[in-house]
């Protein structure tokens, strides 16, 4: 089959939160990359045009975190589904934490990963390499032969290091080849056997309670760190409001992000034991939620991304405490995001920026963008579509999400990725 | 954000008791007919010939995936006397460490014809889930969840405090001890709350109280006698050996020394308080052997009256599956 090499994006309303652009405009493609915005580039002939009258066309999702469950987990998941999952959902660009089996803590896992992606050809997958050996918190991993297989940020996933001494020497040999580190910050002798918010929820269902305190303390260490060390560190998955207000306070160039569902769930939610609703870090009180949608509002988190978890139906088939912890996340990101708009904290541009310049940015790379000259990794969707998320509409593998059944309005219509069109959904195939 | 909840998974469409699980969310009304109910059992016990054909046919598993004595005998004796058939099944030992899922083992006894379950689990929720899960004939009786609930415990502390004080609502009862850990003093305190007690205060050191106790409806107290200051029902919660490890006490002694209940500190209380405990008793830990053995101790008819509560909740859960009578 011969793709086309040029395509030209006409009608849309283009938003370039990288650019500060927010209005009308078409885009003109060649050879996988942008080549014109505006009027069509003289001698310029589309092999294929795409009227995107009514639809806003943005740059490709870029994801900071999406679990990928291969290898060995392809029970929950596998690459080629949850990259389909994500060009569905105008996701572009994924990083795929370290915590597969076997962990990502050599090049060959890592290249593997980036291979099986390329097979698929839906979504650019970068692979997160791991800060220590086996996430054990023990002994650093081949930090530069990982950057050199493809990881392009290290992190310690799920797993804190609870041993400072060696916190220390691996952001300090982390910060030697200006490598960026990923610190989901946890105090693991706080975390305790916890599974829930500590918090009234918990204690009226006898849940074993993970305090706030579990992340405010180990950001106080971990900025103590940076600032000793000069590593660029990025904190993973906020989940309590302290933490942001410690964050914004420091005077240190970190970044945060957060998922796209915490944002909207709260410990309330976890009554009536919803298994859907275990994730970790947990699901907080009210104005956890608020200070942290402030704080994407004020840019302090300046991403969202999806935290996706696929996992198995048995997965979450158990008594509470029992079952795996995490949502499938990738199909809501963008539709949460574009919530957020609707309920009035962001504009849509900014909203925009958060799931693309934003996180593009923390990773260091030229993604997320719409310049002349960067990858044509292109999302268009329709602003007033309503849907409604059903397993029949997923693509993932995993459908562990306490937002089934919820109806949604913003809805992708066509995904590019390098110039290639990686999904396209038809005209009212599914409209309530 | 969410749709709201399943309704209460525990009553049926008329609102009767179809699954026991937890206080929550369950009236004043239907906790007295739970005490009232149990009331016309408790002269069973005391008859020649101690069995009502009320569950003639039927078959009762006891699931129990934690180990228990007292509470499994108790409710294999209600079981009995309404003349159900009584399986006991002690899970740990036997499928869970050969892998096979908690909704296996549902569905393998679900195929040999039970009528209802009674389950003991370490995890909070567990009884929730195994309701929500399983065969729609089929009742489920929580025998105590994690930290989360023990209803049939909180109902029998209900029927002793009533036959002993009869009206609830001018009563003031402390709770002494581990109440954060504790699936008792959960259930209870939703139980004396519904009932409408006056007040109910728990008392302990804060490594042992929940967080966000106030919002159960509870006065918190550090200090035993301020605690028990003119209080009608005392009841002391065991303490877990295991918790002596996990530094949320110091020593056995100092507990004992800062909230051991004993004759001296007892005369703070009402001078009618009665003294309840779930059983077993650390003697010398929780309380003196004074005051467990004294005239202010009902600590044995707890375990008699236990038996006639689990009965009404049995009787009453089978109701609604239209087989009973």
């Amino acid at each position: 089959m011969n793709l086309p090499k040029t395509i030209s994006i006409i009608n849309g309303h283009l938003i370039d939160p990288a650019n500060q652009i927010d209005e009308p405009r078409d885009l003109h493609i060649a050879d996988g990359r942008i080549l014109a915005i505006g009027s069509t580039p003289e001698g310029f002939n589309a092999e294929q045009t795409i009227d995107a009258s009514g639809l806003i066309v943005c740059p490709g999702l870029v994801d900071l975190s999406a679990r990928l469950r291969e290898p060995v987990q392809e029970h929950k998941a596998t690459i080629a589904s949850e990259t389909a999952a994500a060009a569905k959902s105008g996701i572009t660009t994924l990083c795929c934490p370290p915590d597969t089996h076997p962990v990502i803590d050599t090049p060959a896992v890592a290249e593997m990963i980036q291979r099986k992606a390329q097979q698929s050809g839906l979504c650019r997958v970068l692979p997160i390499g791991a800060l220590t050996k086996d996430l054990g918190g023990k002994q650093l991993s081949e930090m530069v032969a990982l950057k050199q297989a493809g990881c392009i940020v290290l992190s310690n996933a799920l797993t804190p290091i609870s041993n400072t001494l060696i916190e220390r020497r691996a952001l300090e040999y982390a910060a030697t080849f200006g490598i960026t580190v990923f610190l989901r910050p946890e105090d693991p002798y706080l975390r305790n056997q916890g599974c829930a918010h500590e918090g009234p929820v918990a204690a009226h269902l006898g849940l074993p309670g993970i305090p706030g305190a579990a992340e405010t303390v180990a950001i106080a260490r971990d900025l103590a760190l940076a600032e000793q060390t000069g590593c660029r560190i990025h904190f993973c998955r906020l989940s309590c409001g302290t933490a942001v207000s410690k964050i914004d306070q420091s005077n240190l160039p970190v970044t945060a992000d957060v998922a796209a569902y915490q944002l909207f769930l709260t410990e309330d939610d976890l009554i009536g034991f919803d298994s859907n609703c275990h994730v970790i870090p947990p699901l907080r009180s009210h104005s956890d939620r608020e200070a942290l949608r402030q704080g994407v509002a004020d840019g302090t988190i300046s991403a969202i991304c999806s935290s996706h978890q696929p996992h198995e139906l048995d997965a979450k088939e158990a008594p509470f405490p029992s079952t795996a912890p995490g949502i499938s996340g990738l199909e809501t990101l963008l539709p949460l995001t574009l919530k957020l708009v609707d309920e009035g904290l962001l504009t849509l541009s900014d909203a925009i920026s958060r799931i693309t310049h934003g996180p593009a940015d923390i990773l260091g790379l030229p993604l997320g963008q719409l310049s002349i000259g960067s990858s044509a990794d292109i999302c268009l969707f329709n602003p007033r579509q309503q849907w409604q998320l059903t397993t029949d509409e997923m693509l993932s593998n995993g459908h562990n999400t306490p937002f089934l059944g919820c109806k949604f309005t913003g809805q992708v219509t066509h995904t590019l990725l390098e110039g290639r069109v990686t999904y396209h959904r038809e005209a009212d195939t599914q409209s309530i | 954000m969410i749709s709201p909840k399943e309704s209460n998974i525990q009553l049926d469409t008329q609102g009767k008791l179809k699954h026991f699980l937890t206080i929550d969310g369950l009236d004043r009304e239907l906790l007295t007919e739970i005490l009232d109910t149990a009331e016309s059992f408790a002269g069973v016990s005391e008859r020649t010939v101690k069995k009502v054909p009320l569950l003639r046919g039927k078959i009762i598993t006891n699931l129990f995936f934690e180990t228990s004595t007292r509470t499994r005998t108790t409710f294999e004796l209600a079981a009995k006397r309404l003349s159900a058939d009584v399986l006991s099944l002690n899970i740990s030992a036997s499928s869970t460490s050969k892998g096979e899922t908690l909704l296996d083992t549902l569905r393998n006894l679900e195929a040999m014809h039970c009528d209802m379950f009674v389950v003991r689990h370490t995890d909070s929720g567990a009884a929730h889930f195994i309701a929500q899960h399983t065969a729609p004939h089929i009742s489920v009786i929580n025998a105590g969840d994690g930290r989360h609930a023990h209803p049939t415990q909180a109902m029998l502390d209900m029927f002793t405090i009533r036959r002993h004080k009869g009206e609830f609502s001018p009563l003031k009862v402390a709770i002494v001890g581990d109440i954060q850990h504790s699936r008792v003093a959960r259930s209870q305190i939703l139980a004396l709350n519904t009932l409408g007690v006056e007040e109910v205060r728990i008392i302990g050191p804060a490594t042992l109280m929940p967080g966000h106790a106030e919002r159960m409806g509870v006065k918190v107290f550090h200090n035993l006698e301020e605690g028990i200051q003119d209080v009608d029902v005392i009841i002391m919660l065991r303490l877990q050996r295991e918790r002596m490890s996990g530094a949320l006490l110091p020593s056995e002694h100092e507990y004992y020394q800062l909230y051991g209940l004993t004759d001296r500190r007892l005369e703070a209380a009402k001078p009618d308080a009665i003294v309840m405990h779930p059983g077993p008793i650390n003697r010398g830990v929780e309380m003196d052997s004074q005051v467990a053995d004294g005239p202010r101790s009902v600590i044995l008819q707890q375990v008699s009256y236990g038996i006639a509560v689990r009965m009404a909740v049995m009787a009453m859960t089978m109701h609604t599956q239209g087989g009973a009578q």
